[in-house]
């Protein structure tokens, strides 16, 4: 079973994660190799290129498409203000003189004798990439953005919305299985990350936004709660640009379902630390998780943790049943029988069996257990 | 046959008598071995991984060497040295048990070929490049056209937006008008498009519209785009001519898009045959069913992302990729789009909002995980049912006749209303239902698969249905490719599954009341006479090598194909589920009431033995 492979969400103390910052076209990286960078760091910017408004002049001046140039003030890659004049006509008498003026500001990006059409593109946009964690660059890759490592703790969720943020984290409960209440929730955690335990309430989302809190790192929420957030039923799995207010991290999955103790106890180990967040679930191509990356500051940060690839599953690992009808519930693997058993729905799978803290075990299919990684 | 076009691969000489193929879902990557045993083809093991796409193994090849590891602890067969696959088989330096012949592979794992294409009528070019495009084995997200009713900067937005792999211009037929194609390409040439994959490479762009305005097309779109010229789709207005488009979004895949999505150069090398997209695949193995028996059918590949549904009718083939509607990562979606009631009319229990929602949004992000429980199955079967059931919506909204080609009508048209553009799908002529993938392959009982597509599509008359057994058609259809005689092999001998032949009057009438008598006589002798009445689910065993006449006299609103209350009589074949009378009236309509439904379901379900506790709770 050299190839044994069985998904799992990373916990981790002390690991060592490498970000790549990539802009969404080609532009000017503005930072070298080896230099140190904030969160908040602009480390690439490009120009996206203006909105188009196509104008059919030829349709506007009653002429033939071909005839356009004759008619035309402007040239194609010269700048136009609004309201100037594109294009006229030169009628015997002045009254009749026809004038078409750019509704926008910009260029003229092309003229068209087929269609009789002009384009104008409005100014670029200037798109300013941000470093995202404190660290350092481990790579630069020309015109397209940097690679940022940091020596970090690493919590990896299940589920998340909303883009990338950083701020410093605070505990909002005093255990992992409580819920995450709107009392709970104090002004002083405005611009803050705050770490919830099993459950996250409607009205608790919305105390979070008066608050002004950034972010929220709670165990489970209902789907009809997310639906009244979103404004939408979210179909499929891919987010990052909601803008609802905060960063939203599911760490287990949705119902009320206590946060992991190990990932609770690390977060909260963490309180008043800076931490970087990403709401960003993507579960298609390229998976990508919502995470949480408390940079560490100590002097030994500076020695680089490699991630050890993991062997397949093995006895003892700790982990986290992913589906009814004991979903939520965490334990370690305690035997590994290789032979196919018969589920309740006849079902011939391989199995695992699973001892939880209070000395109980149970067997379930191994498709329905993650490990929770990380030493 | 749509046979991958670009090859780089030399031709296997060698013989084949061990062959390894994977299918990289979104979801699961599955592995088969087949053998040669004797003179035929035999599929023997196989094995089953996650994909694996997610990090710390942003590499799909990484799955495909899990699952292909699974086949080597069950078969005893070492076929992988490390990374590498070990081809040919050494049995002739003395080791029997030692490699492959030959490995194959299709794919959907990248969220498969995403594509927008553009026309100039939406309803005439642009259709017939979205089925052009659908035929490919691509996920049309948008389709383009000078008379969509966006205007010129939204259409502009719109391409900016949505990030294709690919994209696919047709309009205009030849020696026709070049301004209206033009114009869609200079509005593609302004919003300069970015592929969803790499950031430094041009975006695949066909162009299979009028063949005067080419080089228009060149001059715009030659620079901005990797541009590929292929034979106009609608050269006239009356024929379509899709092939040469299909053959270069291949190429393009192959070439472009593929590399991009992550492990897949890797796996291209490893292969021995160029990758195919899944939906390619499998509908290589519809059209063959369809051509080989003379029949008309519907194909279904229910996934984890989509669901892909084929069709031949009168020899017409059609291919539909719905995307988001799936069993895994899009399930979510089945639940936006079909609704929460039309999810729970097929769940014999009742269960709170809440908890169904949760439940349905867990199993979206874990999309690996399996129903442990018998109510969990349920529910999984309900949501298929609903996936089934709108993506041949869909797919009914795409597979017809020709639009806005004029009629020839003789004097008997007179008062027939009938217009252009009708759906070719008939289900009153429709033979047999083909289905696929790991909710209809790996149901645990094969009733279930039956009940699941009887209940989504229903069939009229007398239609026969199958599945393919362990979900192996993605890869017979690229082996098909390079070895008809395996493919075919083990397409009749372990993959395909007769489950037996539905009848099902059409009409409508209270519970109990009279639909047909029947009169059913067995190759055994045996004769069963009785009633049907509606609300009636009834199952005789028959199995696939035998025959049995039926003989039905409907009540006189019920047709079975002869007309109202005509006598029909008919010759059938069973399967491993047999021969099914279903009297629940077409179309089907479920009691409104919720206990009543629940009593319903119950009722036809145990009539059929559709769950383990059918004889006792249910």
């Amino acid at each position: 079973m050299a190839h044994s492979y069985t998904p799992g969400l990373t916990v981790t103390e002390r690991t060592t994660v490498r970000r790549k910052r990539i802009l969404p076209l080609p532009g000017t990286v503005l930072v070298k190799v080896g230099e140190a960078i904030h969160a908040d760091t602009t480390v690439a910017r490009a120009e996206l290129p203006g909105k188009v408004v196509p104008l059919n002049l030829a349709n506007q001046l009653g002429i033939a498409p071909d005839e356009i140039n004759d008619y035309l003030v402007k040239k194609e890659k010269e700048s136009v203000q609004k309201d100037e004049v594109l294009a006229e006509n030169k009628p015997f008498i002045s009254w009749f003189k026809t004038e078409i003026r750019s509704p926008v500001g910009g260029t003229v990006e092309s003229i068209s004798t087929i269609t009789g059409q002009v384009l104008l593109r409005e100014p670029p946009r200037v798109l300013e990439l941000r470093g995202y964690i404190d660290g350092t660059i481990a790579e630069v890759h020309p015109e397209q953005g940097v690679t940022v490592e940091t020596t970090c703790s690493l919590v990896q969720g299940i589920f998340g919305i909303g883009g990338e943020t950083d701020g410093e984290l605070v505990v909002g409960v005093t255990a992992p299985d409580q819920p995450l209440l709107p009392e709970r929730l104090i002004p002083s955690m405005k611009g803050k990350i705050v770490i919830g335990g099993s459950f996250l309430p409607a009205a608790a989302m919305t105390r979070a936004k008066e608050i002004g809190v950034i972010g929220l790192v709670v165990g489970g929420i209902h789907d009809k709660d997310l639906r009244a957030l979103l404004g939408y039923d979210l179909g499929v799995a891919i987010t990052g640009t909601e803008q609802v207010g905060f960063t939203l991290i599911l760490t287990e999955g949705f119902g009320t379902i206590p946060m992991a103790p190990k990932t609770f106890a690390l977060l909260s180990a963490h309180a008043g630390q800076k931490a970087s967040i990403s709401g960003a679930t993507q579960i298609r191509a390229g998976v990508i998780r919502p995470e949480i990356i408390i940079p560490q500051t100590s002097p030994s940060s500076g020695a680089r943790v490699s991630l050890v690839e993991r062997e397949g599953i093995q006895l003892g690992d700790p982990v986290r049943i992913i589906r009814d009808p004991l979903f939520g519930k965490i334990g370690a693997v305690s035997g590994l029988p290789s032979e196919l058993r018969m589920i309740p729905t006849e079902s011939e799978v391989r199995v695992l069996e699973v001892r939880f803290p209070d000395g109980t075990s149970t067997v379930v299919p191994r498709a329905n257990i993650e490990v929770i990684e990380g030493a | 046959m749509t046979a991958p076009h670009s090859s780089d691969k030399a031709a296997i000489e060698r013989p084949l008598n061990v062959i390894v193929a994977t299918d990289c879902g979104s979801t699961t990557t599955k592995a088969i071995l087949i053998e040669k045993v004797g003179t035929e083809y035999r599929q023997t093991y196989r094995g089953e991984a996650p994909t694996t796409v997610e990090a710390p193994f942003e590499d799909v090849t990484r799955g495909v060497l899990n699952a292909i590891a699974e086949i080597e602890e069950l078969s005893g067969r070492r076929i992988l040295d490390g990374d590498r696959i070990i081809t040919p088989n050494q049995a002739a330096q003395g080791h029997p048990d030692t490699g492959v012949d030959i490995y194959v592979s299709t794919s959907s794992a990248g969220g498969g070929l995403q594509m927008m294409v553009t026309g100039v009528v939406q309803n005439m070019t642009g259709e017939s490049a979205q089925r052009a495009a659908l035929g490919a084995g691509a996920i049309v997200i948008d389709v383009l056209a000078s008379n969509d009713g966006r205007l010129p900067y939204e259409k502009i937005e719109r391409i900016r937006t949505m990030r294709p792999d690919m994209i696919l211009m047709s309009g205009g037929t030849d020696g026709g008008a070049v301004t209206h194609v033009v114009e869609m390409a200079e509005y593609i040439a302004a919003a300069e498009p970015r592929p969803r994959f790499g950031s430094t490479f041009r975006l695949p762009l066909v162009y299979a519209g009028n063949q005067d305005a080419q080089p228009q097309i060149k001059t715009i779109l030659g620079d901005k785009t990797a541009l590929e010229l292929a034979d106009n789709i609608r050269p006239v207005l009356e024929r379509e001519n899709l092939a040469p488009a299909r053959n270069k979004i291949h190429d393009l895949f192959l070439e472009h898009v593929m590399q991009q999505a992550p492990g897949y150069k890797k796996l291209i090398e490893m292969a021995d045959a160029p990758i195919m997209p899944t939906p390619a695949a499998v509908g290589v193995i519809m059209e063959t069913i369809a051509k080989r028996e003379g029949i008309d059918l519907i194909g279904v590949d229910i996934g984890g992302a989509t669901t892909d549904v084929f069709s031949v009718f009168n020899g017409i083939f059609n291919r539909t990729v719905s995307a988001n509607l799936g069993m895994s990562y899009s399930i979510s979606n089945v639940l936006a789009e079909a609704g929460l009631d039309n999810i729970m009319r097929w769940v014999p229990f009742t269960i709170d909002e809440q908890s169904l929602r949760n439940r349905i949004k867990n199993k979206m992000v874990r999309p690996t995980t399996i129903p442990q429980t018998l109510d969990e199955l349920q529910i999984e079967h309900a949501i298929a049912r609903e996936a089934l059931r709108l993506a041949l919506i869909h797919h009914k909204s795409l597979a017809t006749g020709l639009k806005g080609v004029q009629q020839e009508r003789t004097i008997s048209d007179v008062f027939e209303q009938r217009t252009s553009g009708k759906t070719l799908i008939d289900l009153l002529k429709l033979d047999l239902i083909v289905g696929s993938g790991g909710i209809l392959s790996h149901a645990p009982r094969r009733i279930q698969s039956l009940l699941m597509m009887v209940d989504a599509y229903e069939p009229l008359g007398v239609t026969t249905l199958s599945v393919d057994s362990i979900f192996m058609m993605p890869h017979l259809g690229v082996l098909s490719t390079v070895n008809e005689q395996a493919a075919t092999d083990v397409f009749v001998r372990d993959c395909m599954v007769y489950l037996g032949t539905c009848i099902a009057p059409i009409g409508q009438g209270k519970d109990g009341e009279r639909c047909a008598d029947y009169d059913l006589a067995f190759p055994d002798g045996r004769i069963e006479k009785g009633t049907l009445a509606f609300g009636d689910l009834k199952l005789f065993a028959l199995t696939r090598e035998q025959q049995a006449t039926v003989t039905m006299q409907p009540a006189k609103q019920v047709n079975l194909g002869n007309g109202p209350g005509q006598s029909f009589t008919t010759t059938v074949r069973g399967g491993v589920v047999g021969l099914m009378l279903d009297g629940r009236g077409r179309p089907l309509q479920l009691p409104s009431d919720q206990a009543a439904r629940v009593a319903a379901l119950r009722r036809w379900y145990q009539a059929v033995g559709l769950y383990p506790t059918a004889n006792s709770e249910l």
